[in-house]
């Protein structure tokens, strides 16, 4: 047996826990590339090429299809960290037991907190490039600052999952999911310039839909397809703020949770 | 030396309090079995001793760790089976070893998974996942992953809660084994054969205290006498027989359809009935009394 230190954030610590996110992974890992491929195809195939061919004609000296291709990076992000982060911590926590086991081991919620938003990152970072790879064989030119897109979709995760496990840990019970969905996740999606410009919107929609997140990814990656812009320090700027904000948030909320 | 020390332990939860200035110490190298009917607090404590809860009052040593500040250092060195089944369904059996044998930091994670395989008698079914174990298999893996590293304390909590006898005593075979290499056990159990076949001492909780402690023949001497006789009839003739020992100082419980009366050894004036059974006194009868809960 090795040593157990009793520092913050041990490195084994965080490691163990993704282990067995990598585990169980691995036992539906294809239906989840399979949704992150597909959805991506049907969107652009309904909003680019459907309202692309139809209504609109381009938005901002881009095709509708590059617009909505890489605006629909944010989507995949959020729809792949902040759904499984809610439904993953609430399933493991009340239905399967399974941070009770983690914390019987030597695993402090904080750790527990940072492998989970990690794990979640790092596979909405990778699946969060799939709607700009989807887009490029509906026409968009690679480029390369694209290769900083798994980047800044992982930021952004850490901060979506961040939020889906303090959610998790604030709900009484698992149909109050709906109410975050339809209040808070809708919304965020929809209003992140990935469908529309935001710069249209009234002035106080327009300074709401600033302070999205999705947003700011949206900008950057645009930016990274079309060109970066000095302003892009911000948005990234915010994402990280966001990330860090959402993941002590998370380890403040499930401590309560899961320690009596 | 203790492996575990807990001194004025206090414990609520909102308007209940679990557990109630609990003293225990469990010496290294033995067996308590801490029994005691369902919310005695035996749980809360367990969890108090992982750190997964906090007490309001009182002092917790575990392998000379002091908690709640060095918990995580504790726990490595413990090994926990919970009461509920929470393996990984989906993953297979070998995999669920070797994330808890990286979870306690082992070195050799492919020699503590075979190790462990092989003492849950798993190793022909590393390959499959949990959801295809039966209810024993998976039970034993349990008991493997709270062991996978080698712990110097094992808490199990109702390790055979819920399981038919056959496995329950599979199990009781491989905790029994565990007690002779040495380990220290605290398992909290609400069943009587098992704590009577597994510990070496036993520490009765009820409402979160613990109000005796001992060998199990030593409560049964104490509390129980040598004999306890068992009178079964219609309610009136119980009644009768029950005020009858009563009245000679004799302690009488109900059991099942029956009565049973305790220290029958020392009844007088004909207050046993001739077609009574009369039977060793066990730690049931001492349970019984002592708890005022019918036991499993």
């Amino acid at each position: 047996m090795s040593k157990v230190g009793a520092k913050r954030l041990e490195p084994a610590a965080i490691t163990g826990v993704m282990s067995r996110e990598v585990a169980n992974f691995r036992t539906f890992w294809k239906a989840t590339t399979f949704s992150s491929v597909l959805e991506p195809i049907i969107y652009l195939l309904a909003f680019g090429l459907g309202l692309g061919a139809t209504l609109v004609d381009g938005v901002g000296g881009l095709e509708y299809v590059e617009f909505v291709g890489t605006g629909m990076v944010a989507t995949a992000v959020i729809f792949s960290s902040a759904f499984p982060s809610m439904f993953g911590t609430f399933v493991k926590h009340r239905f399967q037991n399974t941070y009770d086991a983690i914390l019987a081991a030597p695993v402090d919620v904080e750790e527990l907190v940072t492998a989970e938003v990690l794990w979640i990152a790092l596979r909405a970072g990778f699946y969060g490039c799939f709607p700009l790879i989807v887009a490029m064989f509906f026409g968009l030119d690679p480029e390369f600052g694209m290769l900083l897109v798994p980047i800044f979709c992982f930021v952004t995760a850490l901060g979506f999952a961040g939020m889906g496990m303090a959610t998790a840990a604030t709900v009484g019970k698992i149909d109050h999911f709906n109410y975050v969905t339809t209040l808070a996740i809708t919304p965020l999606f929809l209003v992140a310039g990935t469908f529309f410009p935001i710069d249209q919107l009234p002035d106080g929609a327009r300074a709401a839909a600033e302070i999205n997140p999705l947003y700011h990814l949206v900008e950057l990656v645009r930016h990274s397809a079309f060109g970066f812009e000095s302003k892009d320090v911000l948005h990234f700027a915010v994402l990280a703020v966001f990330a860090i904000a959402m993941w002590r948030l998370a380890v403040n909320r499930m401590e309560k949770r899961l320690i009596d | 030396m203790n492996a575990i020390e807990m001194r004025g332990v206090r414990k609520t939860f909102g308007e209940i309090t679990a557990v109630d200035g609990l003293d225990l110490d469990v010496p290294a190298g033995t067996c308590l079995g801490l029994l005691g009917p369902n919310g005695a607090g035996k749980s809360t404590s367990m969890r108090l001793l992982t750190g997964q809860a906090i007490a309001d009052e009182g002092e917790i040593t575990v392998l000379g760790h002091t908690l709640p500040a060095d918990a995580k250092v504790a726990r490595g060195e413990m090994g926990v089976v919970p009461q509920l089944d929470n393996l990984d369904v989906d993953v297979t059996v070998e995999d669920n070893l070797s994330v808890y044998a990286r979870l306690y930091r082992v070195k050799d994670v492919g020699e503590a998974v075979d190790r462990s395989l092989k003492l849950a008698r798993l190793t022909e079914r590393r390959k499959d996942a949990v959801d295809k174990l039966s209810g024993g298999m998976r039970r034993r893996l349990l008991l493997a992953r709270g062991l996978v590293h080698q712990p110097k304390l094992v808490l199990l909590d109702e390790p055979t809660v819920g399981l038919d006898p056959q496995i329950r005593t599979e199990l009781w075979s491989l905790i029994d084994n565990l007690r002779g290499g040495g380990s220290t056990i605290l398992m909290s159990t609400h069943y009587i054969e098992e704590a009577e076949r597994l510990a070496d001492e036993v520490a009765l909780m009820t409402s979160g205290k613990i109000i005796s402690r001992g060998k199990p023949s030593d409560l049964i001497r104490e509390h129980a006498g040598r004999e306890t006789a068992e009178v079964y009839g219609p309610p009136d003739k119980l009644a009768e027989v029950r005020a009858a020992a009563e009245a000679e100082g004799l302690t009488v419980r109900p059991a099942g359809p029956a009565i049973a009366i305790v220290g029958a050894e020392k009844a007088q004036n004909g207050v046993v009935p001739e077609d009574a059974v009369r039977r060793a006194a066990s730690l049931e009868d001492v349970f019984v009394i002592l708890t005022g809960e019918e036991a499993e």
